[in-house]
């Protein structure tokens, strides 16, 4: 008991966000295990993982790092197709799902990282809304260079084709005729074989927050909040900005790769202008709703702005409607200075403290 | 030949981009804020104008003169209900209220005025054909060229001259300093949400003219363009805001033309990425160095 | 952090309340979210009890966009299977209950919807409207063993190897095809040029047959234009390029809004070739506004006319327009049909409301391949046991605002 108090406050929340995760992962394959979860929510349980994996990542960037991205869903478009690509092709070499599934979440991990590199070098030169608009610029390229790529495998490996004229169909990859198409330009991958599960979701959402919580309260995690509270002040002191923010950003884009991976392989169909700009927006709510840099405000934001729409339901027609309203009505309440101050009476120990947001 | 109506194409696309982009500019310049609903305020502006050219019966000066009171009045309401008590909020929180706005817009416009996407009658239907019919000009683009021009020299004239427009330029440097020199700065923030709204409907009127087509999400596409559009030019910058609108304009009809359709939109982000890298605040953006 | 954590409960609380609003005022329907099936059939006609062999309640469950870009499609399907719900459940017999979802066109989320309606306790599905997400779902109905008949989705993917999905409308290939052989034997000579939606799965698709077809009967394609979500507002450079290759017939694989766009633009360019379009195309002439003789002259191959003279189209065009304010387009069409086939092939099945979905779905797996409907979009349309559909395709060409058979 003596050795918990002597525990910091950031240790303490970091263990209660682990210990959280795993007792709503208890209890929701408890209640999934013994029918009383519905359809309705079984089927969402992978997707909200996959996003609260994009949320807390993307965390990392807007939060920790400071620094606005409009593109992230480009991230998990890269590692949702060489997921599948991976996933896909290793069909009869790796017999097993769960070792493809691995594979696959690694492969697009390792993507979306390189793909985090190459738009880190210009992105990270920039500040502000230049930079906000550069990754946005990046993710509709993403988009629109995978909206070209034809992918297909046989028994002499993969045939790739980039169908920049746009007169190159499936057929031109001169496949043999056992061939499959992976990848059909605008079409997308289509007939993807289901390989995520709740558990795998579960890991990889337990991964995503090993990493981003050490990253976060590790030497390189305190450079780069330095960077964000002063850039001047951080470089002053021998901070290597490009070297930290570029951690951060190659971090945040391998982790939404793989929850592209997954999230690539729980549908059997996926095509690339679902990664367009209003699910890099969607992403960015959670963020935003769950508190810039509190990784369990993301989680549980995610997981709660996933169900909102699909609970208002009822409303068929002015579902969407409602969802704008509640999403005005939040931002106006959390914001607001009566209700701010009406709160901020229920924590009075720790007002002295400097909210990390 | 050919070039030559490629270049045209691209100059009317670019001079409907740039009269958005003035309306973003001036918002962000002021109030600080990526104003994402100024899309759907467009939008708005098409449907106001359709139904008064269709239903009213009245003319095309007319039905662009409501769309602009209907505008205006919906841009300072947007301001005072969902910006105003965000004032002193972080700038992100302001951001998805904006994003939620437009949201709210669309689906609004989609129960008011259906999926089923109408047709907009142009406010000036006729082409100028040249070189025996080789050649020709929509009046329209003529129109839209003329109308980018004329606001962007008010709007210069507006922020240059009159005390509003200074109030505006004050505000937009230091807020807490404006507001010691007595300005009212609530006030001319909403004062600038109204001309980018009534900007934005005239924006509608002659996006939809061109298009010849409208549905509840005519706006988000040229929204995002004509941001990228504003920052290529240097955001917070009047006449950043058309040059890069009408280079955005001419760089994507190019593009499409000679390079790649397929990679259109990209060649176009590409070259943006590349002019920030160069100039960092834009084509006529100011560089103003972090103080120490 | 405790800010944070209330503004959860708030949002949380407010849903609950409008939850609660809605359940209250609407019409009584399943609450979506955790009640069990059995609790919602509150809005059936006295007796379930089966009449004659087939009869019953049934669940029918529909899925398509009703909100966002696509949201004219699944609008257009949804109020179409009503109109024959309805229709159906005059006529006593075999009752359904219908229930339609938003996918907002989106895989994802028409996965959801289609859970939903599980949660509902749906027998069998019309939909999903579009491509992309029936394949999504497609995968989803095969695990379950539920029955889908989808009224629009039209790649071959949505129903390759299930043997329980169903097409209403033509697949891809055969209106590429179909196209190809119609302009090579009744326009031979053309010079081709063609604008398609390179995002779009189902425009992607119809062009790629084209062009293979082509090929092989020797029609000469000198232009191809693309243009994605975010461009199809300006085809200028797209009419320039073909108009420059002295292409004579456009082919457009696309839906009929952008359609209008490049009728339009071609017009104010003074380019007049023939165009020719394909089911996407039909429902131009009802756009609001829509000057028809910019269409003039304009050819397609369509299953479905809302000016043909037989009774039925008729009926169910005066319908249409008297609740919704508007000409049914094919969609709409598909719609409709989509219920009636549904209400042969369980009458043909001899199944009962209180069979299960995976019973109902062997059963209507079994007798699909063996019966023949009549529909708006076809004359005795029988089926393969792949699920594609077969019905002959009608060229028609728009003369003085009305379809014409040449």
């Amino acid at each position: 008991m003596k050795k918990l108090k002597s525990l910091k406050t950031t240790t303490k929340v970091d263990f209660a966000t682990y210990l959280g995760v795993i007792a709503a992962f208890a209890i929701v394959s408890l209640l999934k295990n013994g029918g009383f979860l519905n359809r309705s929510l079984t089927g969402m349980l992978v997707p909200i993982c996959c996003y609260i994996v994009m949320a807390v990542s993307l965390n990392l960037t807007v939060g920790i790092l400071g620094e606005l991205s409009l593109g992230h869903a480009g991230f998990m478009s890269v590692g949702a197709f060489s997921g599948v690509i991976a996933a896909m092709s290793l069909q009869n070499a790796v017999p097993l799902g769960w070792a493809r599934l691995v594979i696959a979440l690694a492969a697009g991990a390792a993507f979306a990282a390189l793909a985090g590199f190459i738009v880190g070098v210009p992105v990270l030169r920039l500040r502000g809304d230049y930079l906000a608009i550069v990754t946005l610029a990046f993710g509709e390229i993403i988009k629109e260079l995978i909206n070209c790529l034809l992918v297909g495998c046989d028994e002499n490996g993969l045939h790739i084709a980039f169908n920049i004229s746009g007169t190159l169909t499936i057929d031109d990859l001169g496949m043999s005729p056992g061939g499959t198409a992976i990848i059909k330009g605008a079409q997308g991958a289509t007939g993807t074989e289901k390989l995520a599960s709740f558990g795998a979701g579960f890991i990889l959402v337990m991964l995503t927050l090993v990493i981003v919580l050490n990253l976060v309260r590790s030497r390189a995690g305190r450079a780069v909040m330095a960077i964000r509270d002063n850039r001047i002040a951080a470089e002053s002191i021998g901070v290597n900005i490009t070297k930290y923010k570029m951690i951060a950003f190659i971090t945040s884009a391998a982790l939404a790769g793989a929850a592209g991976a997954l999230y690539g392989l729980n549908y059997s169909s996926l095509a690339a202008s679902k990664f367009d700009f209003n699910t890099s927006i969607l992403v960015l709510v959670y963020v935003v709703l769950g508190g810039l840099g509190n990784i369990w405000g993301s989680i549980i934001a995610a997981a709660v702005l996933y169900i909102l729409p699909e609970a208002l339901r009822q409303f068929s027609d002015y579902r969407m409607l409602v969802y704008a309203i509640v999403l005005i009505l939040v931002m106006l309440a959390t914001n607001n200075p009566t209700i701010k101050n009406f709160l901020g009476r229920f924590k009075p120990r720790r007002s002295h403290r400097k909210e990390a947001a | 030949m050919e070039f030559l109506s490629y270049l045209i194409s691209g100059i009317s696309l670019g001079s409907i981009y740039a009269i958005i982009a003035l309306g973003y500019t001036m918002v962000y310049g002021i109030a600080k804020m990526l104003n994402f609903a100024h899309g759907d305020v467009i939008m708005i502006g098409g449907y106001i104008s359709l139904i008064a050219m269709t239903s009213l019966g009245v003319g095309g000066v007319t039905a662009t003169l409501l769309a602009m009171v209907v505008c205006t009045v919906l841009g300072i309401l947007i301001e005072g209900l969902a910006y105003k008590p965000l004032r002193g909020a972080p700038s992100l929180a302001v951001l998805i209220t904006a994003i939620g706005v437009s949201y709210f817009l669309q689906n609004a416009a989609l129960q008011i005025w259906g999926a089923n996407p109408r047709v907009y009658p142009s406010v000036a239907p006729d082409t100028w054909k040249l070189f025996d019919g080789q050649l020709s000009i929509p009046y329209v683009s003529l129109l839209t060229v003329a109308a980018c021009i004329v606001i962007m020299i008010a709007l210069t004239l507006f922020t240059g001259k009159t005390k509003m427009g200074k109030a505006m330029r004050a505000c937009s440097e230091d807020k807490g300093a404006a507001q010691l020199m007595g300005i009212d700065v609530n006030r001319t923030i909403s004062m600038t949400f109204a001309i980018g709204s009534a900007l934005a409907a005239i924006a509608g009127v002659l996006l939809c003219s061109y298009n010849s087509t409208l549905m509840p999400t005519t706006g988000s596409m040229p929204g995002i363009k004509a941001f990228t559009a504003a920052v290529f030019g240097g955001i917070g910058s009047i006449p950043g805001a058309f040059l890069g609108g009408l280079l955005l304009g001419i760089i994507e009809a190019m593009a499409k033309a000679y390079i790649s359709m397929q990679l259109a939109n990209s060649i176009v982000f590409a070259v943006l990425i590349i002019v920030l890298l160069v100039r960092p605040a834009g084509l006529l953006g100011k560089y103003v160095p972090e103080k120490v | 952090m405790m800010k944070k954590f209330f503004g959860i409960l708030l949002t949380l609380a407010m849903v609950l309340s409008l939850a609660a609003c809605g359940g209250s005022g609407g019409s009584g329907q399943a609450d979506g979210s955790g009640n069990p099936p059995a609790s919602t059939d509150n809005n059936q006609p006295g007796g379930d009890a089966p009449s004659g062999s087939a009869g019953g309640t049934f669940k029918l469950g529909g899925v398509g966009p009703l909100t966002g870009d696509a949201a004219i499609y699944g609008n257009a399907a949804m109020n179409g299977a009503k109109i024959a719900v309805d229709e159906i459940n005059a006529l006593g017999g075999i009752q359904f209950e219908f229930k339609a979802e938003d996918d907002v066109a989106d895989g994802e989320t028409s996965v959801n919807a289609y859970n939903t309606l599980m949660d509902w306790g749906m027998q069998v599905l019309v939909g999903p409207v579009t491509t992309g997400a029936a394949i999504a779902v497609s995968a989803e109905i095969y695990n379950d063993r539920v029955f889908a008949l989808t009224p629009s989705a039209s790649s071959t993917d949505v129903i390759s190897g299930k043997d329980n999905m169903f097409q209403v409308c033509f697949t891809d290939p055969n209106q590429g095809v179909g196209s190809a052989d119609y302009i090579s034997q009744n326009m031979p000579g053309a010079k081709v040029g063609i604008i398609y939606r390179n995002d779009d799965a189902y425009s992607q698709g119809i062009r790629d047959t084209f062009v293979a077809e082509a090929g092989k009967v020797g029609l000469e394609i000198v232009s191809e234009g693309t243009f994605t979500k975010d461009t199809q507002s300006d085809f200028s450079v797209q009419l320039t390029d073909a108009k420059s290759k002295g292409a004579d017939l456009i082919f457009l694989p696309t839906y009929y809004q952008p359609n209008a766009v490049i009728l339009n633009q071609a017009k104010g360019m003074g380019y007049a070739p023939t165009f020719f379009g394909v089911d996407g195309m039909d429902g131009i002439l009802a756009m609001p506004g829509f000057d028809t003789s910019l269409a003039e002259g304009v050819m397609l191959l369509t299953p479905f006319s809302a000016d043909a003279d037989d009774e039925r189209t008729q009926s169910f065009v005066a319908k249409y327009n008297e609740l919704h304010g508007e000409t049914p387009n094919q969609f709409a069409a598909d719609g409709y049909d989509a219920v009636y086939i549904i209400y042969e092939a369980l009458q043909a099945a001899g199944c009962t409301g209180d069979m299960s979905a995976e019973e109902i779905c062997e059963a209507i797996v079994a007798v699909m391949p063996t019966i023949s409907v009549d529909g708006l979009t076809g004359q005795g349309m029988t089926w393969a046991e792949s699920g594609e559909v077969s019905k002959a395709p009608m060229a028609v060409v728009i003369k003085d605002g009305v379809y014409v058979t040449p």
